[in-house]
């Protein structure tokens, strides 16, 4: 009886397993699938299942100076960086003062931070265009990435936010009281607890920021040109090999990411730190 | 060794109306091992945190051997807080825990392993350095958090709470661990409980604390003897309270006229002696002499608890088993209290 039920257990987690690797290679992989196939192709035509002919012609122009692959693919990272630090050292502080503390307005302050993941970016760019040419920011990569910042903070200060409300501050104290100076207590107590949180929060600024498009056409003015930007234009003049070889270019980042941090995204470690039980 | 003075600290908390911490005043002689007993809510844990420089009192001093310590910050003391949950560090082993203090004083590393080593086997854990603290039971983690406190030989060390997480057999051996390593190091210490054998059986000294204020500070004995006011007589317990009027070394009230000892509260006020300073039947001594009728007995094992009546009024009495062997409800007894034991405290 015990082993029927077992072996039942074990059945069904095993199609459950099937099932969701399935879904996961439909949604994930299959899309990729015909990204790839055109990087390599040299012309791809309906009906053939595929290309007659194979080429490398678009991954050396992607990978030549005057396709502005490469300048692009810095520019993507340093933006993407910067707005990830900025994201960190803006969010850190904001999530220690929504976790931990109760203050008037909190649920208003809470509210206008998720604002940004519910209001469509374009309508809040919009307004904000007016204002950065008004500071000088607009057509600049400092623009477009402090404009970044309103996607990515959203997600960082909630993450950091869940790590704090499960923080005990009496840690702090106890290092204070043991002869830890303000600064050596970050270092040694603060910081370890909530690293697992800053890098979860820290991928999520970086994809968030990767992955922008509007914002960064309508600040950068069509100057700061970063990947997602350069792919555009290659797919509007009909370049689907280039695309594809972009495409693959960009997405890798964000699989390499994945891949490094999985394990602080497991759900063992869904707590994402803080002190929780010792 | 140090003496620390606190005086007149009040602390009232922003938005809150009552002080939690109400002019409290008293000085611990160096070496001394002093408790702040109270209920949770009384102000003790943040007299401690004033003293240990992590909160800033409203008014008020703190000095070690006179000198104002209020400017200096809570790492550059020379006092170390233990806090009542331990709170080691998770995420470094038992040795860095212990370590810790030193590290910040930039101690040499060889030093540090040999002073942790030397720590460990005094708070009885030799060879634990390696573990993690969630590897260990909530008695030894206490161990390893008052290791982690001594091995810098603080000036004053203060304790939070140290055993109330604890089971019974283990508060009992780590409340003699504290009182050995206290007598040895000769640390000042100040600890604060809500449990009054814990004070009575470590403390040199006992603050009573209610309400945010310090009731009485005296030697332990004196709070069993000679409770300063009704709230410190109720908080200790088990207080017989019998109401009359005292003139002249006399206390007249339902129970006879009883003599009290010199210096006793005149005018009317509440008798007050403790159960087990009662004496029975062949036992009973000449002073304050009572006829009793037994209305309820009650085996303890060490003790039997007995309630007796005068009259209308009932007391209690705790006494040798063998004193009130035989005995039933409704006998006729002799009771007797000696003057000594006897106090007046005002209505």
């Amino acid at each position: 009886m015990f082993n029927f039920t077992t072996a039942t257990t074990n059945r069904l987690s095993g199609s459950f397993r099937f099932l969701t690797g399935a879904v996961l290679i439909t949604w994930l992989v299959l899309p990729l699938v015909p990204l790839a196939i055109w990087s390599f192709a040299k012309g791809w035509f309906f009906p053939d299942l595929l290309p007659k002919s194979w080429s490398m012609r678009a991954w050396d122009y992607s990978f030549s100076q005057t396709s502005g692959v490469l300048d692009s693919l810095g520019l993507s990272i340093g933006i993407s960086l910067a707005a990830t630090i900025l994201s960190i050292i803006v969010g850190v502080p904001a999530g220690r003062a929504l976790g931990m503390y109760r203050f008037r307005g909190k649920e208003i302050v809470e509210l206008f931070i998720l604002a940004p993941t519910i209001v469509p970016g374009i309508a809040v760019a919009l307004g904000i265009h007016s204002v950065f040419i008004g500071l000088g920011l607009s057509n600049s990569v400092s623009g477009v990435i402090l404009v970044h910042l309103i996607p990515t903070l959203p997600y960082m200060i909630l993450v950091m936010a869940s790590v704090f409300a499960n923080y005990d501050p009496a840690f702090e104290d106890q290092a204070r009281s043991l002869g830890a100076s303000a600064l050596k207590t970050f270092w040694h107590v603060t910081l370890p607890a909530i690293l697992p949180g800053i890098i979860v929060g820290g991928l999520f600024a970086f994809l968030v920021s990767w992955s922008q498009y509007i914002l960064t056409l309508l600040i950068g003015g069509g100057r700061v040109v970063t990947l997602p930007l350069l792919l555009f234009n290659f797919a509007a003049a009909g370049r689907n090999d280039i695309t594809g070889a972009i495409g693959m270019i960009y997405i890798l980042p964000g699989i390499l990411i994945l891949l490094a941090t999985a394990r602080h995204l497991s759900g063992r470690n869904g707590a994402v730190g803080g002190f929780g039980k010792i | 060794m140090t003496r620390v003075n606190l005086d007149h600290l009040t602390k009232t908390y922003a938005g809150q109306r009552e002080p939690a911490l109400n002019d409290l005043s008293l000085e611990v002689a160096s070496g001394e091992l002093t408790a702040l007993l109270g209920p949770s809510g009384c102000g003790k844990t943040t007299a401690m945190k004033i003293i240990a420089g992590l909160l800033t009192p409203t008014s008020g001093d703190v000095r070690f051997d006179g000198r104002s310590v209020m400017h200096e910050k809570a790492e550059k003391r020379g006092v170390i807080m233990v806090f009542q949950n331990h709170l080691l560090f998770p995420y470094m082993s038992v040795a860095d825990n212990v370590g810790f203090g030193l590290k910040m004083r930039k101690t040499d590393p060889a030093e540090i392993n040999r002073q942790v080593v030397e720590m460990l086997e005094l708070v009885q854990l030799p060879g634990f350095g390696e573990r993690r603290p969630s590897a260990l039971s909530g008695g030894q983690q206490q161990r390893v958090a008052l290791a982690r406190a001594l091995i810098v030989r603080p000036d004053v060390l203060l304790l939070d709470e140290p055993l109330s997480n604890l089971d019974a057999h283990l508060r009992l051996e780590m409340r003699d661990l504290i009182r050995r390593l206290q007598r040895e190091t000769g640390i000042t210490t100040i600890f604060v409980t809500h449990d009054q054998e814990e004070a009575v059986v470590l403390a040199d000294k006992v603050g009573l604390m209610l309400d945010g204020e310090l009731k009485q500070y005296d030697k332990p004995e004196a709070f069993y003897q000679r409770p300063a006011d009704m709230a410190t007589a109720r908080f200790f317990g088990g207080m017989n309270f019998i109401a009359g009027t005292s003139s002249g070394g006399i206390f007249d009230s339902p129970l006879g006229k009883m003599r009290v000892p010199e210096g006793a509260l005149a005018g009317n006020g509440f008798l007050t002696f403790r159960p087990e300073n009662i004496r029975i039947g062949d036992y009973a001594g000449d002073e304050n002499r009572m006829e009793t009728i037994v209305s309820d007995l009650i085996y303890l094992g060490t003790h039997t608890r007995m309630t007796l009546r005068v009259g209308e009024t009932e007391i209690t009495a705790l006494v040798n088993p063998e004193a009130a062997n035989g005995l039933t409800a409704g006998d006729h007894l002799v009771a007797s209290v000696p003057t000594t034991a006897l106090w007046v405290l005002a209505r």
